[in-house]
């Protein structure tokens, strides 16, 4: 499977993961899901951090999430995964990560270094056991 | 009551791609129950161990909240839709410290690029490797293949413990060495081999063996310990070591067609302890010396080793804590036994009755019990004896028919030690009589028998047939 997406929305994420920074961002890949399973992300959807208690954690409520479900099924789109960022961390899952991921999804991950967004990869849960495997990305470049 | 539960698209494998699954109930709880006895696949993902859900995973009845009514008690009526939503949440590790890691060259970007390309090492993994600090104990057939591929792979310190010189015997596995540094110490020959592969290493050797007076010393200066050693008290120094230093343990092992490997980290599983607890009897489990190995096979369970170390300082894949590789290379079959921290472990247990390192020698029973000892005879004087009484003096070979096959002392008699006993009616009690082996101490153990036997004149060749081949007759091929 791959997720596309364009550099345009990965670099609104960087920016995203920017301003966040030193907390983390996080929101929802809205999209389309291909007959062969790859996903395409058409539109960011940011959602608020719940968590702020923590600057390395996140969390989107259900509640926020029901609403943006309800949003995007109007326009024909579906949630395929979501993003966030690691500050200072590299772009894979953390233990944490691993352990609340649900399947299919895809989470994407942008590493934020001191303030600027750099490297981004994009991760989905084994089937078969509790580990996060690489999944690829293509990055779509605008004309 | 018939209730529609709504499946989110993630979970939509585990229900054949149904959004919606029908079922019938009188609480919320009992639906769930009814839905997870359907589709089994789904409870991995939807309750803990406990049976509990777990706690990003949220049920909405109607547009309610469970957790807002009587949570899985809550009644349910004719025609009520029940909802899974996910909570998404995850997040850096919380508690890393963010230590300076070297930053890369032009030229190592270059090196490592096939590395750099996936994502699961990257720059940030190489940068790592480059910090790390490897201790291989031994630079032998597990360590030969294992620092070759820690070197190339961008490690950037690796200590090495040997005190051996290079052997024309340890080329046929022993990869980091070459005929142009035989008779080299190992240490130095290594690291001419390692630096020249990549010469941003740093080679930092000990040459010794490692003691229960040093390994603390050695080890602490290292984040991950590999053991490529070849006897038990070394194997359990090493492990008891690591366990009070709380360092990873990369443990290898290999006799002539099998080998296993594992990861030792007594801080997230179990120890060697924990899987052998007492050392075989001595000369029960037969050295590679002895017994003969694969040279292929040290390849492969030496680069087993390298693998487990490099992901254990990038951080990723599933790591050998808990689980023994077997690899049985005729029938080429990987095997795997899961591991289990032993609570009585004398050393990572409840109780740990082991607070410093002891007497490994003795603990492995070597020169505890002193070997039997009986009377020998050097090559050149069994030369002379031979050279006059002839066919009176009966030369009995003690070693196994293929080591008969390399070289043998013409006029003796094969009898393979583990044969000896059934067979010692073939002998005369009078005759005199010489045992030989290979290096003199299978002979001994042969000499052992045969005296207890009521055997009087027996005695057995000095160094065996090797001391033969060197000094009385130069032509025949030594092993």
């Amino acid at each position: 499977m791959t997720l596309r997406i364009s550099e345009g929305l990965l670099e609104e994420i960087r920016r995203q993961g920017e301003s966040a920074y030193p907390a983390e961002c996080c929101g929802v890949l809205a999209g389309r899901v291909q007959g062969n399973g790859d996903k395409e992300v058409v539109r960011l959807a940011p959602a608020v951090n719940r968590r702020t208690d923590d600057p390395h954690r996140y969390l989107i409520a259900p509640d926020d999430l029901r609403r943006l479900e309800t949003d995007l099924r109007a326009d024909g789109l579906d949630i395929v995964g979501y993003y966030h960022s690691h500050p200072d961390h590299p772009a894979v899952p953390s233990g944490f990560d691993t352990e609340h991921a649900w399947p299919w999804y895809s989470y994407l991950i942008v590493r934020v270094e001191d303030g600027r967004g750099r490297e981004a990869a994009s991760w989905t849960l084994d089937d078969e056991r509790p580990v996060m495997r690489s999944e690829s990305l293509e990055v779509l470049s605008e004309v | 009551m018939s209730v529609t539960v709504s499946i989110p698209t993630p979970l939509r494998s585990f229900t054949g791609g149904r959004e919606a699954v029908e079922l019938t109930g009188s609480t919320v709880g009992e639906v769930i129950d009814g839905l997870l006895a359907t589709h089994g696949g789904l409870k991995r993902h939807l309750v803990q161990e406990d049976g509990r859900l777990r706690n990003f995973v949220n049920l909405y009845l109607n547009d309610t909240d469970i957790r807002h009514l009587d949570s899985t008690d809550t009644p349910v009526r004719e025609g009520d839709v029940l909802t899974i939503v996910p909570s998404i949440a995850g997040g850096r590790p919380a508690v890393e410290t963010k230590e300076e890691l070297p930053r890369l060259s032009h030229a190592e970007v270059l090196r490592y690029s096939r590395h750099l390309l996936l994502p699961e090492v990257g720059v940030e993994g190489q940068r790592k490797l480059k910090a790390a600090r490897v201790l291989t104990i031994g630079a032998g057939g597990l360590g030969s293949p294992l620092s070759l591929y820690l070197a190339a792979a961008g490690v950037g310190t690796i200590g090495i413990v040997d005190f051996d010189v290079v052997d024309l015997t340890n080329l046929q596995r022993q990869i980091v060495h070459g005929t142009s540094t035989l008779g080299r110490s190992k240490l130095e020959s290594a690291k001419a081999r390692l630096t020249d592969l990549n010469p941003n290493l740093n080679v930092e050797s000990h040459e010794s063996r490692l003691t229960a007076e040093n390994a603390l010393d050695i080890i602490r200066q290292y984040d991950i310990v590999v053991d490529g050693t070849d006897n038990f008290p070394t194997r359990y120094l090493v492990n008891d070591a690591c366990v009070l230093l709380d360092k990873p343990n990369v443990y290898g092992s290999i006799f002539r067609f099998e080998g296993q490997a594992s990861v030792f980290y007594a801080k997230e599983g179990p120890c060697y302890r924990c899987l052998y607890s007492e050392p075989p009897p001595p000369g029960l489990v037969p050295s590679c010396a002895e017994g003969g190995v694969l040279g292929v096979l040290p390849g492969i369970i030496g680069s087993i080793q390298a693998l487990e170390t490099i992901k254990l300082i990038i951080g990723a894949g599933d790591s050998l804590i808990g689980r023994l590789v077997l690899f049985d290379a005729l029938k080429l079959r990987f095997r795997e036994l899961k591991l289990r921290k032993d609570p009585s472990c004398p050393i990572c247990g409840n109780h740990p009755t082991i607070h410093e390192l002891i007497d490994y020698e003795a603990f492995c029973g070597i020169g505890a019990a002193p070997a039997y000892q009986g009377p020998e005879v050097v090559a050149e004087q069994l030369k002379e004896e031979r050279d006059e009484k002839g066919e009176d003096l009966v030369l009995i070979d003690v070693r196994e028919p293929h080591e008969w096959e390399i070289a043998h002392i013409d006029g003796a008699r094969l009898i393979p030690l583990g044969q000896l006993p059934d067979r010692i009616g073939e002998l005369d009690g009078h005759a005199e009589i010489v045992t030989y082996c290979h290096k003199g101490v299978r002979s001994m153990k042969a000499l052992e028998i045969l005296r207890g036997a009521g055997f009087g004149k027996v005695r057995s060749l000095a160094g065996g047939v090797d001391a033969w081949a060197s000094r009385v007759e130069p032509g025949m091929a030594r092993y």
